[in-house]
């Protein structure tokens, strides 16, 4: 059987992002079973840091394409998965990837499997579990085409580094012809409370929802967040409050997280917010109210006043670091 | 200026989801469905614009006759006209929905064509650029923020990293985002006046859906979890369970 998977390689500035390092490490795991090679691909002008690297998470070539935007990355992909009669596609469900996808899917004319949680091969053909829903089902699906193109939720494949040995990336051509009309980017504005780690990328959430009853007392939430190398997010009630900003809420309508730590302060767990962060690896519950709908997903639990049980922890937190 | 919102019938997010006995979709019973709240937030927006800068506001869905209900919603909140594309394909997955509602849309003229960052029921997040790649029109999806410009809209899209801003030349694709209007309230009027109003039908060919469903499973429940204690003098034992046996810190 012919045909290779291809590997969104994500970067940003010049370095590559830690899904880059996922989504390769899966393609490799896939292209075991299925005797296909794993083709990573990185759109730069310049240098990627770290780019070779990605030998070692499987990959058997590393290639550096220029795509300016979405709809230039998608036809440069749309392109290599052709020449390469590419039997899978796959991209991290980050803003970008989730971005470039879907025209692949519509360039390519086949179907896409959105933020997906697991991908398995088996004789030889691609299933992939996803959440629908809102994360209240799981669907199995595999593809009718002969191209599997999916999206993997960040921080749930892990990364390994012991596939391979690293390669030397080899740039491609700049694409020939002009492209169509299209967006242009004019500029990158601060987010919203200056420039931090987004919610999407964190390995440690700290959320406040209504229970941290009004924004002054998120300082807390950015000492504690700050304390484990996190950052902060938010259930609907306390962005809708105006507490905090929109690109922070968790949850159906906001983002969805998986990081290693999700503590959540003040949150009631409704079902939409769940539907944002329960496939958190630990899930710590800080909640007055012992019947709390997040004590049921929790991993930890403690029943208590935000406004104190916060500092305490942050000081524990503080402690055991300075321990080691 | 000619606005075209596509909107999708969902199940109400607080629906219960069960497996259904095909195994493959969810049990209906006591599932309600609603406007998918993106594209809410998509047909505001093309009556904002109506009311700032004139025009007509046409809303389009693919679907069983049910969807008319929805579509109703949408002229009760101001809407000029609504179409129904009649589908009615069980497994639509969202390539094959794009192809349908592409081709819908050569029929409907339209500067800006908005479409919901997500429907709520798959997850998918594809259907509006699928759409715009297929009819090689610009786009920019999850928009937080739309001005409308002599023959350009400028956008705001919130990325990883900061607040992007796009220039897109019309015709446009926009896929909504949270956070870009507060959608109304349809009047008592509007409902009134939705009532009497027409909703046309169409039907187009389109291709068969390419992804296959092979289950539906409810997701695996989390272990159960540990009550570490009450108030601040819970917080040392807790943050040695988190180094100690999740091993998290
Ligand atoms: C279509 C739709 C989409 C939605 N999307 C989202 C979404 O994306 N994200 C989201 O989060 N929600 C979403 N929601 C809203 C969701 O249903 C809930 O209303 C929301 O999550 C509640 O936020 P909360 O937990 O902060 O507030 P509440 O439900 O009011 O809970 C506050 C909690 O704080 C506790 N508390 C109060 N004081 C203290 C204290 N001093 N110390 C400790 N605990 C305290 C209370 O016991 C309570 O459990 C959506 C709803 C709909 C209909
Ligand atoms: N059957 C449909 N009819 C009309 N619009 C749809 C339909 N399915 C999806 N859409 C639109 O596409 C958006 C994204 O849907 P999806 O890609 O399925 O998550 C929705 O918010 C709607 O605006």
């Amino acid at each position: 059987m012919t045909g290779e998977i291809i590997a969104f390689a994500e970067q940003r500035e010049g370095a590559l992002k830690k899904s880059a390092r996922e989504v390769v490490t899966t393609a490799a795991k896939l292209g075991k079973e299925l005797g296909a090679g794993v083709v990573a691909v990185a759109f730069a002008e310049g240098a990627v840091e770290g780019a070779g690297g990605l030998g070692r998470c499987g990959a058997t070539e590393v290639l550096l394409a220029q795509g300016n935007g979405s709809a230039a990355c998608a036809r440069a992909l749309a392109d290599l998965a052709r020449e390469r009669q590419a039997r899978a596609v796959l991209l991290p469900a980050s803003a970008a990837g989730k971005d470039i996808a879907p025209r692949v899917a519509a360039l390519l004319e086949v179907p896409q499997a959105s933020d997906c949680v697991r991908l398995s091969a088996a004789a030889g053909s691609i299933e992939a579990v996803r959440p629908v829903y809102g994360g209240k089902a799981l669907w199995t699906v595999k593809s009718r085409a002969s191209c599997f193109l999916a999206t993997l939720r960040p921080n749930v494949f892990p990364a390994d580094e012991s596939l391979g040995a690293a390669l030397e990336p080899v740039r491609l051509p700049a694409p020939a012809g002009t492209p169509a009309t299209l967006a242009t980017l004019k500029e990158v504005l601060a987010p919203q409370g200056g420039r931090r780690i987004e919610v999407t990328e964190a390995d440690v959430i700290v959320a406040g929802g209504r229970g941290m009853k009004g924004p002054e007392h998120f300082a807390l939430l950015e000492r504690l967040a700050e304390a484990l190398g996190g950052t902060v997010g938010a259930s609907r009630a306390a962005v809708d409050a105006g507490w905090r900003p929109h690109a922070e809420q968790i949850g159906q309508t906001g983002k969805t997280v998986a990081p290693t730590l999700y503590v959540a302060c003040g949150i009631s767990g409704a079902i939409q917010h769940l539907a944002g962060m329960s496939s958190s690896r630990v899930i710590v519950a800080i909640n007055k109210d012992p019947e709390a709908p997040i004590f049921k997903v929790a991993d930890y639990g403690v029943v208590g006043d935000v406004l104190e049980v916060v500092p305490a922890l942050t000081e524990e937190v503080k402690k055991a670091k300075a321990a080691g | 200026m000619n606005l075209v919102a596509c909107v999708k019938r969902v199940p109400d997010t607080a629906s219960p989801v069960r497996p259904g006995r095909d195994g493959r979709s969810i049990d209906l019973g006591g599932v309600s469905f609603v406007l998918n709240p993106y594209d809410e937030y998509a047909v505001e927006e093309c009556l904002r614009l109506k009311e700032a800068r004139g025009g007509q506001v046409t809303v389009l869905s693919a679907g069983g006759p049910d969807a008319s209900k929805e579509l109703r919603h949408c002229l009760a909140m101001g809407a000029d006209r609504a179409v129904l594309v009649k589908d009615a394909a069980l497994d639509r997955d969202a390539r094959s929905t794009a192809a349908l509602l592409a081709a819908a849309l050569q029929r409907i003229p339209f500067d800006l064509l908005f479409f919901g960052r997500q429907a709520v029921d798959h997850d998918n997040a594809q259907v509006g650029l699928i759409v715009a790649t297929l009819l090689g029109l610009p786009a920019v999806a999850e928009v937080s923020k739309v001005d409308v410009g002599t023959g350009a809209v400028t956008v705001r899209r919130e990325a990883e990293g900061g607040i992007e801003v796009h220039e897109v030349p019309l015709p446009c694709v926009l896929t909504a985002q949270k956070g870009l209007n507060e959608p109304r309230y349809a009047s008592l009027k509007g409902i009134m006046k939705a009532k009497k109003m027409q909703i046309e039908e169409m039907e187009v060919a389109a291709p068969d859906a390419l992804l296959e469903v092979l289950r539906l499973e409810p997701p695996p429940p989390r272990p159960p979890g540990k009550m570490v204690g009450e108030g601040a003098a819970a917080a040392p034992t807790l943050v040695k369970l988190l180094r100690d046996e999740a091993k998290v810190l």
